[in-house]
């Protein structure tokens, strides 16, 4: 394949901060600490990073809190300073390392679209063409003239979002955009992200969230404690920080050390959803006949079980708690829910005889509802259908 | 490099009216008082000075001599105290947007100018009901006005880029103000100054302008550095001084404003 174009370029970036014990900000204690030669501690964020990213990439960074990914955007967008390395940006640049930067909650919302636009780069003619374009995307004609501090959150959001995606720069970078805001607020994201996509804008976008990774990213980064420990192929980099998630909530669930249950492993928990003939299953449509089959060794003392359902975005859908018979070494669950379109984990808690949860445990299983059309059943939406009955 | 682009001209922009519209917010008479107060403060002046310490009998016009003083020590008071903290002050900028920090400066020193302009409105109406006559020389103003702006951006840069890591410079700068305050010919004419030691008062930058200012508008029978030292080499140390800052300042600032960010 032939080289394209590089537009930003990170070759082994290094960022350290210095944490002084006691921050110096009188010369009391400047003094005082030159006297104690107080020890400064260096707290390395970012170790030897390097990625090149080409003209029309959208390119993913994803990492869990505190991994440096935040220090590595802002190195980027010029805030910080690198310790060592280098960063080179071919061609203009816009940071939305926050929407609504500089907003000014004594203003009123129209000066405060100029005050932001300017700080994104716009003069005041530039602004003036695109006011009433801004003002119609964000739906906020009328409040215009208010104060934004009389502004709801979720219409300062928009306001911003809408000022925001008038940028126009050769590489755009995006922070946890997608965090904020309502489910129509993050359809439109998603819509200005597509826009991007499509017309080949460079974009470097830094999220939580897998599924916008997979969708849109041509490449990604995954940093880890300060390094790039994979990049390239979104997919896998996603699946990569799904598994240290999971890593992380397996040591979590190892640490409930219970009182009276055996070890974790030797619990030997297994889940698996099957059809009912028993092949497993991972993506079916809703309302589809399914079990849930638990295994686990019988010496383990489990006193009972509570099987949750949580939607992938971290909605709490249901429960069913199990007390199984001594000796027991497995249960099934036989449903058939109108669950609403999604990825659905499975989390089962096992509980000791004093009813407390002693382990928690996401092992694996997890389901896609990928369609809602059901027989029988009317149009739905949302995160579930519940029979009911209309009268007139 | 260039500094002043149409964006960064744009950020400045809206930075400065951000800080004028929010400076009268709420208040019923609002933008009025950037004339009102000035206004106020010179009646006051006016009788403290004229009737109850009449330092200035001698000098002709000694109200508008005073305010005109008094007008450019506010300006240099007001840009450097707030320049010292507009870095701290724009932290939530600072640490999201890589605009360039010095903007924030010239902001601040800019708010004061638009407070000095309107004030000198008020001088010049105050100097016409007093009978000086308007004259070309008026003109003059600008250049000395550029000095005082020049001075109080070079200390702004200066203790902004301090402030950051010690917070006690702006205590420390509030006190060495109220000293220059006596320190320079303000409330006091020249001619309470024993002639030997004008030119050691001359060359406090401040002092120099001040009188300059006073010369071409109002009084120039009054001592000035022009007429007080003959050695041209000591006649550039103020403007030297002036420079230096400048230089010193902006030098601090820059190679201490790419740590901004993590240090605020």
């Amino acid at each position: 394949m032939a080289d394209k174009e590089v537009a930003v370029s990170v070759h082994d970036i290094h960022k350290e901060f210095i944490l002084p014990q006691n921050k110096n900000t009188t010369f009391k204690q400047t003094v005082v600490n030159i006297v104690k030669k107080n020890n400064k501690v260096t707290q390395k964020t970012l170790d030897g990073v390097s990625f090149d990213v080409n003209k029309g990439d959208f390119f993913g960074i994803v990492g869990r809190n505190g991994s440096g990914k935040s220090t590595l955007l802002k190195l980027i967008a010029g805030v910080y300073t690198p310790t060592a390395g280098g960063v080179e940006v071919h061609g203009g640049l816009t940071p939305f390392i926050e929407l609504g930067v500089g907003f000014n909650p004594e203003l009123s919302g129209r000066d405060n679209v100029y005050l932001n636009g300017a700080l994104l780069g716009f003069t005041r003619r530039e602004m003036a063409t695109m006011y009433d374009e801004i003002v119609s995307f964000a739906e906020l004609g009328p409040f215009m003239d208010q104060k934004l501090k009389n502004y709801s959150s979720g219409m300062q959001v928009r306001l911003a979002f809408s000022i925001a995606i008038k940028a126009k720069n050769d590489v755009l970078i995006f922070d946890e955009v997608l965090a904020v805001g309502d489910e129509a607020f993050q359809r439109k994201c998603l819509d200005v992200f597509e826009g991007y996509k499509a017309s080949g804008q460079t974009v470097i976008l830094v999220t939580h969230d897998m599924e916008t990774v997979r969708k849109f990213c041509n490449k990604a980064v995954l940093i880890h404690d300060g390094k790039a420990i994979l990049s390239g192929n979104p997919r896998k980099v996603a699946d990569k920080y799904s598994a240290l998630n999971q890593d992380v909530i397996d040591d979590d669930a190892k640490r409930k050390d219970a009182s009276s249950l055996a070890d974790y492993e030797e619990i030997g928990l297994k889940v698996n959803i099957t059809d009912k003939t028993g092949n497993e299953i991972k993506s079916f449509k809703s309302g589809k006949d399914f079990m849930i089959n638990v295994e686990w060794n019988p010496t383990s003392r489990i006193a009972a079980f509570v099987v949750n359902i949580f939607k992938n975005s971290g909605e709490h859908v249901t429960a069913f708690r199990v007390i199984p018979p001594k000796n027991a070494s497995k249960f099934s669950i036989n449903l058939a829910p109108l669950l609403g379109k999604g990825k659905y984990d499975l989390l089962i808690e096992m509980h000791d005889d004093n009813d407390k949860a002693a382990y928690d445990s996401f092992e694996g299983a997890s389901f896609i509802i990928n369609s809602q059309d059901v027989e029988n059943v009317p149009i739905w939406s949302g995160m579930l259908y519940v029979d009911h009955t209309v009268t007139f | 490099m260039r500094y002043m682009t149409t964006k960064n001209r744009a950020i400045l922009r809206e930075m400065v009216s951000t800080d004028f519209k929010v400076r009268y917010q709420g208040s019923v008479l609002g933008y009025m008082w950037s004339l009102l107060k000035p206004l106020f403060l010179f009646a006051i002046l006016y009788i403290v000075f004229t009737y109850i310490i009449p330092l200035g009998k001698a000098v002709p016009h000694y109200s508008v001599y005073l305010l005109l003083g008094i007008v450019l020590w506010n300006f240099f008071t007001e840009a450097t105290m707030q320049g010292a903290g507009s870095v701290v002050a724009r932290g939530d900028l600072i640490r999201k947007v890589s605009i360039p920090r010095y903007l924030v400066v010239i902001a601040s020193t800019l708010s004061a100018l638009i407070n000095l302009g309107l004030s000198l409105v008020v001088v010049i109406i105050f100097a016409l009901f007093n009978g000086v006559m308007p004259s070309l020389e008026w003109l003059l103003l600008i250049p000395i006005i550029a000095e005082v702006i020049v001075l109080s951006l070079g200390i702004s840069f200066l203790l902004s880029a301090l402030y950051v890591k010690f917070r006690d410079i702006t205590y420390i700068w509030e006190i060495f103000l109220q000293a220059g305050f006596y320190a320079t010919p303000i409330i006091y004419p020249m001619t309470q100054v024993p002639e030997h030691l004008h030119k050691w008062f001359f060359l406090n930058p401040m002092a120099q302008l001040i009188q300059d200012a006073r010369y071409v508008m109002v009084t120039p029978t009054q001592s000035t550095l022009w007429s007080s030292v003959h050695n041209p080499l000591v006649i550039a140390v103020p403007f030297l001084i002036v420079l230096i800052l400048l230089a010193v300042g902006a030098r601090y600032f820059k190679t201490r404003s790419a740590y901004f960010a993590e240090d605020i």
